[in-house]
């Protein structure tokens, strides 16, 4: 079989596959940043003792954690609509289910992380008459952080590849466009190899970082 | 110097100290009373209670019942809630210095910046003026030039020696050392031991877990033996330890005896 590939065909939209990697670049971008800000939040919550604080926080990581992303996203924009009596646009209601599904990871992260300082270091910063306030400015979170790094960066790269869900709901990203130029060229060949290559180009340099950080953290 | 007013008035004095894990009792009713530049060594066997009580006095572990005095301030426990909290208890804190069995000192942080750490956080003092104190406790703990290395390149007798620096950093009035020597090797025992010894020597008050008997024949005022969370024997070093009356402690201590521990000593 001799398959003659015609990338230029393919490519020659330029624009429309810029187009489709800066909207994949900009849910990654936000997406993590909001996950972070959520997981900071939720996780120092988790760590008070107070149930009617935790309980309900335990329970949005665990929903949220268990159930398919894809489904997140759907039911944000097809079912919520019908609760609340008005539909969120697409890029919101995928805004918001890739939001609060990397929140919930982060907020495993950091509680993971802050619990993962031993009580050891915990007394000899009592010892020294620290306040909680200081004690995790100064001792805790700084040591909890490093530990931190290394997942975060796994669970960024995880949700770059995950905002490619955004085509479900058509929103325009590397994903999409490249399912509207397949049907425009038909060349699903050229055309998702070089998605393909796109991601990978993306992440690939997240995943040698992400190594050399693990390596640093064992130090 | 110890007066004639504080042999009378104890700078620590600690009273009917009762503290349970649940219904499972640690310390039974201990008092102590400890002169200001007096040593006193804890002794006894594991799960005696020593350290639940160290723990008790820098209250890392909240005291079920009792009082506990140190220099002016007294503190009364079993009158529901916490006795201290916030503020008020890192206060209190921080006039006492801790030395853990496993160092504990902050990995994230050179030698220098542990010893930095008390001082600048807890107390404000100016950077300039905590460097220059801790740089002369790393000397006088003989860790001169070992400033800027981190935790994890110190051997763990020179880690323990940083942890006493850092202890010391905050100028307490009373030093408590939890075991500080089981978890080292035994070729660095003695110089952590030393640092201790000379300790005594300038005068600090101290309390000291230790299962080194020699050593605290040699450091201690006073000895308390403890049994079962209580203390069954106490007295000056030289008569608990070479001339004990409870047949516990004869039998505690005879295990160090065979060893050959107090032959040169006894």
């Amino acid at each position: 079989m001799h398959y003659h590939w015609d990338l230029a065909m393919v490519l020659a939209d330029t624009d429309r596959w810029w187009h489709g990697i800066v909207i994949t670049l900009l849910y990654s971008v936000a997406t993590v940043v909001g996950g972070i800000v959520i997981g900071v939040f939720c996780g120092l919550a988790l760590l008070g003792r107070k149930r009617w604080i935790t309980l309900p926080l335990e329970g949005y990581v665990e929903i949220f954690r268990c159930t398919p992303l894809l489904i997140q996203i759907v039911w944000f924009y097809y079912a919520l609509p019908i609760l609340l009596n008005f539909s969120l646009p697409a890029w919101l209601a995928a805004g918001l289910g890739l939001t609060l599904y990397m929140g919930a990871f982060c907020t495993e992260i950091f509680r993971a992380g802050v619990m993962s300082i031993g009580r050891g270091q915990w007394q000899a910063g009592r010892a020294l008459g620290m306040t909680y306030t200081r004690l995790m400015r100064r001792i805790v979170l700084p040591q909890a952080v490093r530990r931190m790094v290394p997942p975060l960066v796994n669970q960024s790269i995880t949700q770059l590849k995950n905002t490619a869900l955004l085509y479900v709901v058509a929103v325009p990203d590397l994903m999409y466009t490249s399912s509207i130029i397949t049907a425009e060229t038909y060349r699903p060949l050229e055309v998702y190899t070089t998605a393909a290559a796109i991601y990978f180009i993306m992440l690939y340099p997240l995943t040698l970082f992400a190594k050399r950080l693990e390596t640093r953290v064992d130090r | 110097m110890t007066g004639e007013d504080d042999r009378h008035r104890p700078m620590i004095a600690v009273t009917d100290l009762v503290k349970n894990y649940g219904p499972v009792p640690a310390v039974r009713g201990v008092s102590l009373g400890v002169a200001r530049g007096e040593v006193v060594v804890l002794i006894g066997p594991s799960g005696c209670g020593k350290s639940t009580l160290l723990r008790c006095v820098h209250l890392l572990e909240e005291p079920t019942s009792g009082t506990i005095r140190v220099g002016a301030q007294q503190i009364t426990f079993g009158g529901g809630g916490k006795a201290l909290v916030g503020r008020k208890l890192a206060a209190y804190r921080s006039r006492i210095g801790m030395v853990f069995q496993h160092f504990e000192l902050f990995p994230h942080m050179t030698a220098l910046q542990n010893v930095m750490e008390g001082p600048v956080t807890v107390k404000r003092m100016n950077r300039r003026a905590a460097a220059d104190l801790a740089r002369g406790l790393l000397a006088k703990v003989g860790l001169a030039g070992k400033e800027p290395s981190y935790p994890a390149q110190l051997s763990g007798g020179q880690a323990q020696r940083v942890a006493i620096a850092r202890a010391l950093a905050m100028s307490p009035e009373v030093m408590l050392f939890d075991e500080v020597t089981s978890a080292l090797d035994p070729e660095l025992v003695g110089e952590v031991l030393a640092v201790m010894r000379q300790l005594g020597e300038d005068g600090t008050t101290m309390i000291v877990v230790t299962h080194e008997i020699t050593f605290a024949r040699d450091i201690a005022d006073h000895v308390l033996f403890m049994d079962g969370g209580a203390i069954a024997e106490h007295g000056p070093a030289d008569e608990v330890l070479v001339r004990p009356a409870n047949p516990r402690t004869r039998a505690f201590l005879s295990r160090f005896h065979h060893a050959g521990a107090l032959r040169s000593a006894g």
